[in-house]
């Protein structure tokens, strides 16, 4: 394999991950503290993105730089009141029921919101690509790559995987979570609210999906069911990471974004197979994921 | 005596009851159509235009006194819902509503589903937009019927175009979705290339997920390779995204882009289709098509419809036009051999075989041997246009379609075979945007 496709795969590959690691890092964290599987994670990711759509596409006229802060408006909004009506009115009232039904109620969760988005947005593919345009392309060994996708994406994911990591291990609120992750009972019995602590951790993991959709809405068409894809594609991630590990996340992320960018180069057949392909390899030999550990802090 | 006179006139009633169906049949107070068409998932870009389409068509058949001066009405079901609800779906819809043809489907696997379904349960089906050539290629049916061409024509008359207009390149790259379409019509494509211009190499064979919402990495590649010609016959929001990375990126700027069916998409991408990309149409579909365009009927269908729905009609919308078209025909071609009398769906179904009818395009006629649609082909080049906020097709040539589908009773890929590079000497008229 020649150097020129080595370069040219890392590029692609730290773009896909940026992207996916966002998506992930959401439902992990989500699972770390709530212990939910939410299947719904993968509506969030779509609403964000639609969000974010509408919302560039509003300001555009205005100034197309306003399309940048419109990207994050839509993700705290999503994050702050779609994830916060779900956590309230629809999880909170199954905390106590069997996982498997939890996951079963996600999955209701995820069917109505993707018939409700295709009732608010429509079935024709969306497009909102002013912010990809305002940043200038740059050549990689003669290859254009746009600074939004090789740049600011993986400039973002890196920021959110740090102050992520900040929060929860240098500040009160971060720590009040940890506290209630490790022990529900002893953490309420000194006075923490936890079912705050769990409202207040769904909608920043809701917000990281949201996020992850708002920055995809400038480079791909916002489709009915794209939602579907992320979702899977983030389990894999997950999974092979270890739920609620949120370094694994990034570095599984890395790894199967490169993996999948190298492929398309020697073996393009296999593109779809490569995420799941590593996660039944790591889940076969470490059935807890590469990072997951037995009965230990899960964040 | 009595014994006789009893037997005969059992044997006189029994004889009427059973020629009943043959002689006379009643005039339906209602022609119901059922129609197999995506309402969710991402097919839906065709289906759900298609179906405001037919609720359209039906409305202003109704206000011409419909069809035979029957009224019609329409019942859909959704494909998206798949598999097995299809089937389940459909069987109810034929059974339980009873309805007089069903228009099925757009997916090749929905037809493929349905066909034999359909000739289980005798029901005529007009399959309206599916375009798997081999479905009606392995099997003969008496009850269903293609309304529209299929996929190869529709690969052929682009390719054909290519040869014509951009005759020397000699690499040629392609990025097809993963699945049945993007594969068959890519070997359609490379099946024909290899007869007609075997000095052609093929750099990439590239066939990410579909629905996949990142292409980056297979325009990197593309981009490296430099090939002279990329030809995908994606579509939906795959294709928009694939043609604005690649614009993005300055691909299409390197290689000249072919879109197999492309012109679904004309709209959505706006500015964002640069001027000089080849763009097939699946059949002579284009809202400004230049035989029709001063057309007074076809002018206030495709503005009805914009105003309804939004956009200008795409392909999709003229196929459900044709399938509209094509039963109105068979139904009132049956009617007038049966000497004014109501006919019985055989006899719709034989007066369907050979049947000519014309949609929004040139005549289209169902093949008597195979029941497939012989339907024209048109593919264009973009072209910026004022008074239009997205490309519009230029140069445009229509393919005729007794020379480019596959002869009644030949398999596809073995009838290519037996083309040679002269196939492309075909003489084809070439029409001006505007002209």
């Amino acid at each position: 394999m020649d150097s020129t496709i080595v370069i040219l795969a890392i590029c692609d590959g730290i773009s896909y991950a940026a992207l996916v690691f966002l998506v992930s890092v959401g439902l992990s964290l989500i699972f770390g503290v709530l212990r939910i599987v939410n299947v719904a994670h993968g509506s969030l990711y779509a609403y964000g993105a639609y969000m974010a759509a509408t919302l560039s596409l509003l300001v555009a006229p205005i100034s197309p730089w306003l399309t940048f802060p419109a990207l994050l408006v839509a993700s705290v909004l999503v994050g702050a009141i779609v994830g916060g009506l779900m956590e309230r009115f629809l999880l909170r009232p199954v905390y106590h029921l069997e996982e498997v039904l939890q996951l079963l109620i996600t999955f209701a969760v995820f069917m109505i919101m993707d018939n409700l988005q295709r009732m608010i947005w429509g079935v024709q593919p969306i497009f909102a690509a002013e912010p990809v345009k305002l940043l200038p392309n740059i050549s990689i060994l003669g290859v254009n790559y746009t600074s939004y996708q090789v740049l600011l994406l993986p400039l973002v994911a890196v920021i959110t995987l740090f102050g992520l990591r900040y929060f929860l291990r240098y500040t009160l609120a971060g720590s009040i979570i940890m506290a209630v992750t490790e022990d529900r009972e002893a953490a309420t019995a000194i006075g923490i609210d936890a079912r705050r602590v769990f409202l207040i951790t769904f909608i920043i993991g809701a917000s990281l999906a949201a996020l992850g959709g708002a920055l995809a809405s400038p480079t791909t068409s916002l489709v009915p069911g794209m939602g579907t894809d992320m979702i899977v594609l983030s389990f894999a991630v997950a999974a092979t990471a270890g739920l609620g590990q949120i370094e694994g996340a990034a570095v599984t992320a890395l790894m199967i974004g490169l993996a999948r960018a190298f492929i398309i180069y020697i073996q393009p057949e296999l593109e779809v197979l490569v995420p799941y392909l590593i996660m039944m390899l790591v889940l076969l030999i470490r059935p807890m994921g590469l990072f997951g550990v037995n009965r230990v802090r899960k964040i | 005596m009595m014994r006789s006179i009893t037997r005969l006139g059992v044997a006189a009633v029994a004889a009427a009851l059973l020629a009943l169906p043959a002689q006379a049949q009643d005039k339906p107070k209602e022609l119901k159509i059922g129609i197999a068409t995506f309402l969710s998932g991402p097919a839906s870009v065709f289906g759900v235009p298609a179906k405001a389409a037919a609720e359209m068509i039906a409305e202003d058949l109704n206000k011409k006194g419909g069809i035979g001066g029957v009224p019609v009405s329409v019942s859909f079901i959704d494909e998206g819902a798949g598999g097995e609800a299809l089937v389940s779906n459909y069987r109810r819809m034929v059974q339980d509503e009873k309805v007089d043809v069903t228009f099925a489907a757009i997916s090749s696997g929905s037809c493929g589903q349905i066909a034999p379904l359909a000739e289980d349960l005798k029901m005529l089906n007009l399959m309206w937009d599916c375009g798997a050539s081999s479905i009606l290629e392995a099997k003969k049916y008496r009850y269903n019927f293609r309304s529209q061409a299929n996929g190869t024509p529709e690969m052929l008359a682009v390719l054909v175009y290519l040869l014509k207009t951009k005759p020397d390149f000699k690499t040629i790259a392609v990025v097809n979705q993963d699945y049945a379409w993007g594969r068959e019509s890519w070997e359609i494509f490379s099946t024909a290339l290899k007869v007609m211009k075997p000095d052609v190499k093929v750099v990439a064979e590239l066939f990410p997920k579909f629905g996949a919402p990142d292409f980056s990495t297979e325009v990197s590649r593309l981009l490296a390779l430099k090939p002279d010609v990329v030809l995908t016959t994606s579509w939906g929001g795959d294709l928009d995204t694939l043609v604005r990375q690649a614009g993005q990126r300055g691909l299409l700027q390197q290689s000249a882009f072919v879109l197999g069916i492309g012109e679904s998409s004309m709209q959505r991408l706006g500015k964002d289709l640069p001027d000089g990309l080849i763009i097939g149409a699946r059949g002579d579909h284009w809202f400004l098509h230049p035989e029709m365009k001063n057309d007074a009927a076809f002018k206030a269908f495709n503005e009805a419809f914009k105003a309804k729905t939004g956009s200008w009609p795409i392909y999709s919308v003229y196929h459900m036009q044709q399938a509209f078209s094509a039963y109105q025909g068979a139904v009132e071609k049956a009617l007038k051999a049966n000497g004014g009398k109501w006919p019985t769906r055989e006899q719709v179904i034989d007066a369907a075989e050979g049947l000519e009818f014309k949609g929004w395009g040139r005549g289209v006629s169902l093949r008597p041997e195979d029941h497939q649609g012989l339907e024209s082909q048109l593919v264009g080049v973009s072209k910026t246009a004022p008074g239009y906020d997205f490309k519009v097709l230029d140069d445009m040539m229509i393919f005729e379609p007794k020379s480019i589908t596959t002869p009644a009773g030949m398999k596809s890929v073995d009838w290519l075979k037996t083309l040679s590079p002269d196939f492309v000497k075909m003489n084809v008229p070439t029409f001006k945007h505007g002209g």
